[in-house]
Formats: C-alpha cells, structure tokens, sequence
C-alpha cells in the first residue's frame, strides 16, 4: 500500500531535496559567482557571496587570449561523434545480449565493465604509440574512436537494461510478420527504447564533453576541446582564479544548458525499469 | 595553345616549384604563468622580423604540461617544436639526447651574459640545451610593520632560531595573525620543494654517495622538528593543504607573518593592485643554520628547449633566440615598463638601474647568486639539484616523501614516524630503480 503523502510529509521532502541539489550545486554555483570577480576579491577572506563588486573583465580577457569557439567546436563534434558511433556499435550489442543470450553473455557484460577498472593512464603510452604511427594525434577522429571505447561500456550496459524491459514476444511477431533482422531492430525495437536510447545519448555527450584525460594527453591545439581550454587556465604560480573560473563557467554552460532542457528525458531514461 | 603560352606557363611552375616554402608553423607547448602570457601579447613584434614564421601557442598548468611533453618527447611523438621545461627535466633529458644543441643561437644573443648558476643548471658537458626565460629561487618574505611591532629587526641573514623566535611573536591568532606560512601540500614541486632546500640550509642531504637515503640524520631529524614546530604552533590553520597560490592568498590579505617561497611571489605581494600588505612588506634570504651560510639552492628556471626531433629546427631556434634575447627585455621594457621584464636571466638585467629600483630586484638577484645546484648541500652529495634532486626518479619519490611529511603536518604521525617512512620507502624504490649506478 502507498505510503499516505500529508503536507508536512510533502514539505520535510522537499526541504531535504533542496538542501541536497544546493549542496551539490554549490561548487558550480561558487565558479560561476567567482568568474565575475575580481582577482583580489576571488581570494578574499571572508568570502564575498553576491556584494562584490560585478565584472565581466575575466570574461573579456579570457576571449582575447582563447579561441574558445574553435575548442567549443572541437568540443561538439568530439562528444556528438563519439555517441553516434557508439550507439551504432552499442544498439546491435545490447540487442543480442538482451534477447538471444549466450552463456557467456553475462560474463561478457561483466568483463565489458571490468576495462573501467583500469586506470586511463596504465594505457596511454600504448595508445600514443599507436595514435602517433597511425597519424591520429591532434585529430577529432582520433579522439572519436577513444572516446568511443572508453563509453561504450557504459552505453552497452544501459541500453542492455532498457532493451530487456522491452518484451520479446514483440520481436517475435514482427519476425513471424516477416521482418528481417535489420528491420525488427530499426523499425521495432528502436521506437519502443526512444527514451532508453535518448537518456544514453544524453549522458553519452555528458561524458564525452567532461572527459579529461584522453582530451588533454592526445591534442595539442588543432582538435583541442574545451578542457585543454580550462587546463590553460589553471597555474600553480600565480592567482588565476577568476580567470579560471570564467573559462570554466564557459566551458561548462553549453553542456548545462543542455542536461536543463533535457532533464526530463535524463531522469525518465536514468530510472527506467529502477521500480517495478 | 601557342607555343609561347606553353613555355610562359612551363616557366611559371618551375618558378612556384622553386619559391621557399609558405609560412612555417612551429608549436610551442607553455605554462600559463604571467611572464608567458605576456609573451604571447607581444607576438606581433616576432612576427614583424619574421614573418615567415608563424607560432602556435600551446598552454597547459603545469603538470598537465609536464606530463604531455614528458609522453611526447619519450615516444618521440613529434607534437611539438619548441617545449617549456624546467631546470629539472633540462639534464635529464640532455642525457637520453632529447634535446637539441642550443651553443649557436647567433652572434647577437650574448649567451655570456646568462646568469651563471642559471645556466650552469641548464649546460651538459659544456653544452647549453635549453635556453632560459625566466629564472627564480626562494627568499623570505615578511611583514616590517608586524615585525617592528615584535620588536624585531631582521638580520641580514636570518637563521632558522631568528625565524622561530619571530614567528612565536608575530603570531597573534585571536586576529586571525600567523607568524609563518610555509608549504604543506604534498608534492614533489610543492611542500618537498621546501623542504629539501630547507634540509640543505640545515646541513642535511637526500643521499650519501652510496646512493643511501639519509632521512635517518640528525639534520633531517632537526630540519622535520623545526619545520613541524613552526607549522603547528605558529602557522594557520590547514597548512597541510597549502601550496604556493594558497600561501600567496593568505599573505596577500595580511594573515601571514612570513612567508619562504620562490622569488616571483615578491612582485605579487608588492602590488597594490593584489595585496593589502603592499606597503609593509621586506625581503631577507633563504634562513641558513645557525652559523651557516648555506641558504637552501632553491633554483628554478623556466626554458626554452627544443626536441632533437623537431623538424622545423631552424625556425624554432629563431623563437627561442628572439624570446630569451636581451632585445625582447628591452621590448617588455619598452611596451609594459622594465619592472615587468621576465626576472632571473640575464646580468644585463641587474645591470639596469631602473630595474634596480623595484623592491625585489636586487633580492632575487642575491637568492638567485647564492644558490648553488651543483653542490646543495655542505656534506659530499652524489647528485645535483637544490629544491629538487636531479635523478628521474625523484618526481615519484619526492611525491611519495611529501605526502609522509604533509601527514605528519596534518597531525597523523609525528617527526620520527615519519622520517622512518620516508627513510623505508625511499630506500625501497632506489633499490628498485637499480641504485647504486
């Protein structure tokens, strides 16, 4: 039986709710606050929450000595590459793992997860070696492919949860009906996991946008996105704070803007089949 | 087509074949430090003497920089033309043959007229590999105004006791007042960067010439006591998390008594524009032991060093010549005033007077002439270096070393405790890297 929702109850929740998403919001909410201060006041102690003295200078100054559009460009086609390609691969993956399983096949999936146990940096040499051989330095489609196969086991894993709530006997009939294994995918079983395959997508890009590791060590400027942007703004001599802070606030808002509109679709997607 | 078109045209392509090539690109991987950003302001006037030349800036913080031209150089990755690398990595890598021969920069570059430890520091068998842009070491930074209330006044060269005492009465926390701040963020750059040069200062040393750690002497035992005494009683809150920037912050809005770091935070905390303590603000050298004079050999210098697998080679030894000659001080000078000009270099420099009359010039100058890499310490020493020691292994073991220390600052070990560790470890991984070599 549901539990009885009174108005206290209603109340205690929600107080509890903002606390949390405040509490995790603060940092962010502390950058961006910090990108329009001055430098001094960006150190100042006590801090200064809104009575400062408003600037938009590091903003200015960080457009004069950054191409941000160029990284922001690099930023979008690296994560929006990135997630086509791995949904193509993920999407016949996840679809062979939820309805003709093998023996094997949660053994595989567990092992799909286990290459996120290693630290990135165990396979940079091999992988620079092989980048700088092929060409793929500096490129987008170098960091395509990386970014790629380092989210598709995430990808394979969510879109293998959401396809298994989906029933097969669907699939079934649309064979008896006479369609071909490519057509039963495309036109039966993608419209039924839209929202499965859109919150993928979403927290793909996510992901993609904030990666760090990958982005700085295999760029140098011609495919640099936007965290080599940020990294040039960090300096362990020397207060660069609320430059750091604008870049950051740049660097960040497209994908923020983004995870807003799309929160509905990231939520439904993200707790899909959690309650039955 | 008539004959004469053919041979106008023929004649043509021969001539395009023949034209120098386009403009060259080279990349230059920097830090993002003042001195480096104002460079980048100040392009337009290479590209006027050059302009068949064009220059794609690469800046990173620090480490990231560090480890992305470390993977690139080592797999010979050819990602860059000209790389900013520190003293540190300048030997190292001139010894695996990673850099080119920088001893024919042209007849206009003066390369006698370089600061003598600084490039001393960068020279491998009498060769230079890196040319320097900016140069600092470490010296104290105080407070006149809270010293003169302590009714101090402090020495010519101050010794760690003077240091003690002083920090014991300018300290006054119920004023949020602390008599010292001192690095304590683990880190081989960071809080062992001090620690080894303060080390050295008290007569200590990494190695014997056996290649055996010493964290077991007396003088390591009396440089961790005094440090930790300082620290604990008389530094603010938090300390073990404190590098340079947050140290910077806390003298720069009056909380701190003293302050021991490099040379460059002195034009930070002379400036009005940043700090609240400008006005009151003196210099002294890096303290020594009682009785001693040996004040750390804290060095550090940001290079320019090209990789011996450039293929633009000449190009870039022409940006290298033109951003670390005596002309490009004479254009900061000129452009954004002569007190802005990349410190630590240059005699020519020092020889300036107006130069001379910025309150850090003459005591970087004597920090920057009192260190001496090639001999840190007063003991026999194996290895070269000052605030660092210059095998490659040490980025690994000083990180280590330093999160011992910074614990033991954080209250979770004490002094013993912690130089028992750091003796284990340090013994454990020099064994491993195969030394004695």
């Amino acid at each position: 039986m549901a539990r009885e929702s009174t108005p206290q109850r209603k109340i205690v929740v929600t107080v509890i709710a903002w606390i949390i998403a405040l509490a995790i919001f603060f940092p962010i909410l502390w950058t961006i606050l910090t990108s329009f201060k001055t430098e001094a006041q960006a150190i100042a102690i006590p801090p200064r929450f809104l009575n400062f003295d408003w600037t938009l200078a590091n903003y200015v100054t960080v457009q004069e000595r950054s191409n941000y559009f160029g990284h922001f460009m690099n930023s979008v086609i690296i994560s929006l590459g990135s997630t086509i390609l791995a949904l193509a691969v993920a999407i016949p993956a996840a679809w062979s793992m939820a309805f003709v399983p093998g023996k094997r096949t949660k053994d595989v999936l567990m092992w799909m997860l286990s290459t996120k146990m290693m630290p990135a940096v165990g396979v940079l040499i091999p992988i620079y070696l092989l980048f700088r051989d092929w060409g793929l330095l500096d490129t987008r489609a170098g960091l395509i492919i990386v970014l790629m196969l380092m989210n598709l086991p995430i990808v394979v894993w969510m879109l293998y949860t959401y396809f298994k709530e989906i029933p097969g006997e669907i699939l079934e009939a649309a064979r008896m009906d006479g369609a071909s294994l490519g057509k039963e995918i495309l036109y039966v079983l993608t419209p039924m996991a839209v929202p499965g395959i859109a919150s993928t997508l979403l927290l793909n890009i996510i992901l993609a946008w904030n990666e760090a590791f990958w982005t700085l060590n295999l760029t140098t400027s011609n495919a640099a996105p936007l965290s080599t942007f940020i990294a040039s703004y960090s300096s362990p001599e020397g207060l660069f704070y609320a430059k750091l802070s604008a870049a950051s606030t740049l660097a960040i808002a497209p994908i923020l803007i983004l995870g807003w509109f799309s929160q509905k679709q990231l939520v439904r997607g993200l707790t899909f089949g959690a309650v039955k | 087509m008539s004959k004469t078109l053919r041979g106008v045209l023929g004649a043509s392509c021969l001539v395009a074949l023949g034209l120098p090539a386009m403009a060259e690109t080279i990349t230059v991987a920097t830090v993002n430090n003042g001195d480096m950003i104002r460079m980048q302001g100040l392009m337009s006037h290479f590209n006027e003497k050059h302009p068949d030349i064009e220059v794609n800036w690469v800046t990173l913080e620090e480490n990231v920089l560090r480890q992305r031209v470390t993977t690139d150089i080592a797999t010979n990755g050819g990602q860059y033309d000209v790389l900013t690398i520190g003293n540190y990595e300048v030997p190292i890598w001139a010894g695996q043959g990673w850099l080119l021969p920088l001893d024919d920069m042209g007849e206009d570059y003066d390369a006698e007229d370089l600061l003598t430890p600084v490039a001393a520091a960068l020279t491998v068998d009498g060769t230079l590999y890196a040319a320097p842009f900016y140069a600092e070491s470490a010296m104290l930074m105080y407070r006149t105004d809270l010293l003169e209330k302590a009714g101090l006044t402090m020495p010519e060269n101050p010794d760690w006791d003077f240091i003690t005492e002083a920090a014991e009465k300018m300290t006054d926390k119920a004023n949020g007042t602390y008599g010292i701040c001192l690095r304590g963020k683990a880190g081989w750059g960071e809080n062992m960067a001090f620690l080894t040069a303060m080390s050295h200062s008290m007569g200590a040393r990494w190695f014997d010439m056996d290649w055996k750690p010493q964290f077991d002497s007396p003088e390591w035992k009396a440089t961790l006591d005094t440090y930790l005494n300082l620290m604990t009683n008389y530094g603010p809150p938090g300390a073990s998390s404190n590098g340079f920037n947050e140290n910077l912050a806390l003298f720069q809005t009056g909380k701190c008594g003293m302050w021991i770091d490099a040379t460059v935070a002195a034009s930070f905390v002379s400036n009005p524009e940043d700090s609240v303590v400008a006005e009151n603000v003196g210099f002294a050298p890096f303290p020594t032991a009682a009785g001693g004079d040996n004040h750390g050999n804290w060095l550090w210098s940001w290079n320019l060093a090209i990789p011996a697998s450039s293929t633009k080679q000449e190009a870039s030894k022409a940006f290298v010549a033109w951003a670390t000659s005596k002309e490009y001080t004479n254009l900061v000078a000129q452009e954004d005033g002569i007190a802005n000009a990349p410190p630590g270099t240059r005699t020519s420099l020092y020889e300036n007077e107006e130069y001379m009359k910025a309150p850090f010039a003459q005591p970087t100058l004597t920090a920057i002439e009192n260190a001496n890499t090639q001999n840190p310490s007063v003991q026999d020493v194996p290895y070269t270096g000052g605030q660092w020691i210059s095998i490659p292994e040490f980025q690994a073991i000083g990180t280590a070393v330093g999160q011992v220390f910074s614990a033991a600052l954080a209250g979770s070990s004490d002094a013993d405790q912690a130089l028992t560790a750091a003796q284990a470890l340090t013994q454990r991984e020099m064994q491993r890297a195969g030394y004695p070599k």
